[in-house]
């Protein structure tokens, strides 16, 4: 079994013990959001910070699987491997 | 110690500024720097203050976070105060209003937000229930966006029976009277001229209501051009315009106490949304809108920064306190009714809302974000 590592913006970092990545244990792929709701169990501010009430990915926060915008792939139905790299960003947005 | 507490939320932070003589203000440094301050509810009741506060971060989303330390700590409700069920198949987009109902109804906090919809909660705002009478009626559909976005902007109970009224962009003035089970519009005498029928029942672009503390059945009304007042609980409203400079603003308020008076900050027009004549003036009537007298002693000669709708507030000092910022980032205190007014900040960020009230203690500098 080969942990995701999922890193996590500064700005979230409080919700995550100050650390700036988590491993998460992942035996098969499985879609990202899968992997969201396995970092938010038990976190639910960082849940509510990631997505909406809908499950819907916030407007402007970007999530790479391996360098790969999920958003160009298939969404958050975009397959995650063991041993993958998970990047949540926020997008470059405001003024 | 008796402090005036002046809660001021911009599109890039928070700030808190407090005076004792309402005059010299102590201003903090910002909490929740970056994220926009919609909203803001000052709850004096049961003995404690708790500030409410609407954030909207444009990456993190919206959320209400609160206070009870005047901004020393902040707490933040963990599965959210506000949030629509998977069913209904939409997302909070932003909390517009946050409005502490009367003392003899404590706990009760109004929500209003974007998209349409009208909240309650029961326990002080850490959490809301949807009210499903509103969000499913008929109208809801027809309902459009203003330029800020479609929302139910301002909610107001009335402190004597089960009325409630609601005041939505676009869509107008929506009534009940049975505490929110159901609602009608109440729109009769207000025009809506950027549409095909001017008179429509609904679809009027109400910017904000404010109730007599007196006579609950009069309300004021500064719509997307033209000041109204209603005499019977909104069932007819009439123009109380003459005597202004301009019928176009954003802002109404209503004395705490005396009926009667009410003041609307008036910008010259719909395509011109600055002070008429870039002179900035708060009017102020005390006969219901039958004369208006323009306060501006104190007030920049010239500015071209208009006033938000939620931008302006009063205290319930005495005589009463009228606060109000602009875009341009200045925030403006009057502790005589608005017959004179000192300059709290400048060079803020846009000021989205601003409420005032008297407390026990002083605020925090700084609290965590």
């Amino acid at each position: 079994m080969s942990p995701v590592t999922v890193l996590i913006p500064t700005l979230l970092r409080p919700l995550v013990n100050d650390r700036s990545a988590v491993e998460i244990p992942l035996e098969a792929p499985a879609p990202v959001s899968a992997l969201l709701d396995t970092l938010a169990d038990g976190r639910p501010v960082l849940a509510r910070r990631i997505r909406d009430e809908t499950g819907a990915l916030r407007r402007y926060v970007n999530i790479y699987v391996d360098g790969e915008d999920v958003r160009r792939v298939d969404g958050l139905s975009t397959p995650v491997a063991p041993g993958s790299e998970v990047m949540i960003i926020q997008s470059v947005a405001g003024g | 110690m008796e402090t005036t507490l002046l809660a001021i939320g911009t599109k890039k932070g928070l700030w808190l500024a407090t005076s004792t003589d309402r005059q010299n203000w102590t201003l903090s440094q910002p909490h929740h720097l970056m994220s926009e301050i919609p909203s803001i509810g000052i709850d004096t009741r049961e003995g404690r203050t708790r500030i409410l506060v609407g954030m909207m971060d444009w990456h993190w989303g919206p959320t209400v976070v609160y206070s009870d330390d005047l901004g020393a700590t902040w707490s933040e409700p963990e599965q959210g105060a506000i949030k629509f069920a998977e069913s209904d198949d939409t997302a909070l987009g932003r909390i517009w209003q946050l409005q502490p109902d009367s003392t003899d109804r404590p706990g009760v906090v109004w929500a209003g937000c974007e998209p349409i919809s009208v909240w309650k909660s029961i326990d002080g705002g850490q959490h809301f229930e949807l009210n499903r009478g509103l969000w499913d009626h008929p109208h809801r559909s027809e309902w459009g966006a203003g330029f800020g976005g479609a929302a139910a902007h301002t909610v107001m109970p009335s402190p004597v029976d089960d009325t409630v009224h609601v005041a939505m962009s676009t869509g107008g003035v929506y009534r009940s009277t049975d505490g929110g089970q159901s609602w009608e519009p109440r729109n009769k005498g207000i025009s809506a001229y950027f549409m095909p029928d001017p008179n429509p029942e609904f679809g009027q672009c109400v910017h904000k209501i404010a109730r007599d503390s007196e006579n609950p059945q009069r309300l004021y009304a500064q719509n997307h051009h033209g000041v109204y007042r209603t005499d019977d609980g909104a069932e007819t409203w009439e123009s109380i315009a003459d005597g202004l400079p301009a019928d176009f603003g954003f802002v109404v308020l209503s004395h705490p106490r005396r009926g009667g008076t009410a003041w609307v900050i008036p910008l010259k027009a719909d395509g011109e949304r600055i002070p008429p004549d870039a002179r900035l003036a708060v009017h102020r009537t005390d006969d219901a809108g039958a004369t208006w007298t323009r306060l501006d002693n104190g007030l920049p000669a010239s500015e071209y920064n208009a006033v938000l709708r939620d931008a302006a507030g009063v205290d319930t000092a005495e005589p009463v306190g009228v606060y109000f910022g602009t875009r341009g980032g200045s925030v403006y205190a009057s502790a005589d009714e608005g017959e004179t007014f000192t300059e709290v900040a400048a060079h803020l960020p846009d000021v989205l809302c601003v409420r005032a009230a008297v407390v026990v203690g002083a605020a925090a500098g700084v609290g965590s974000p």
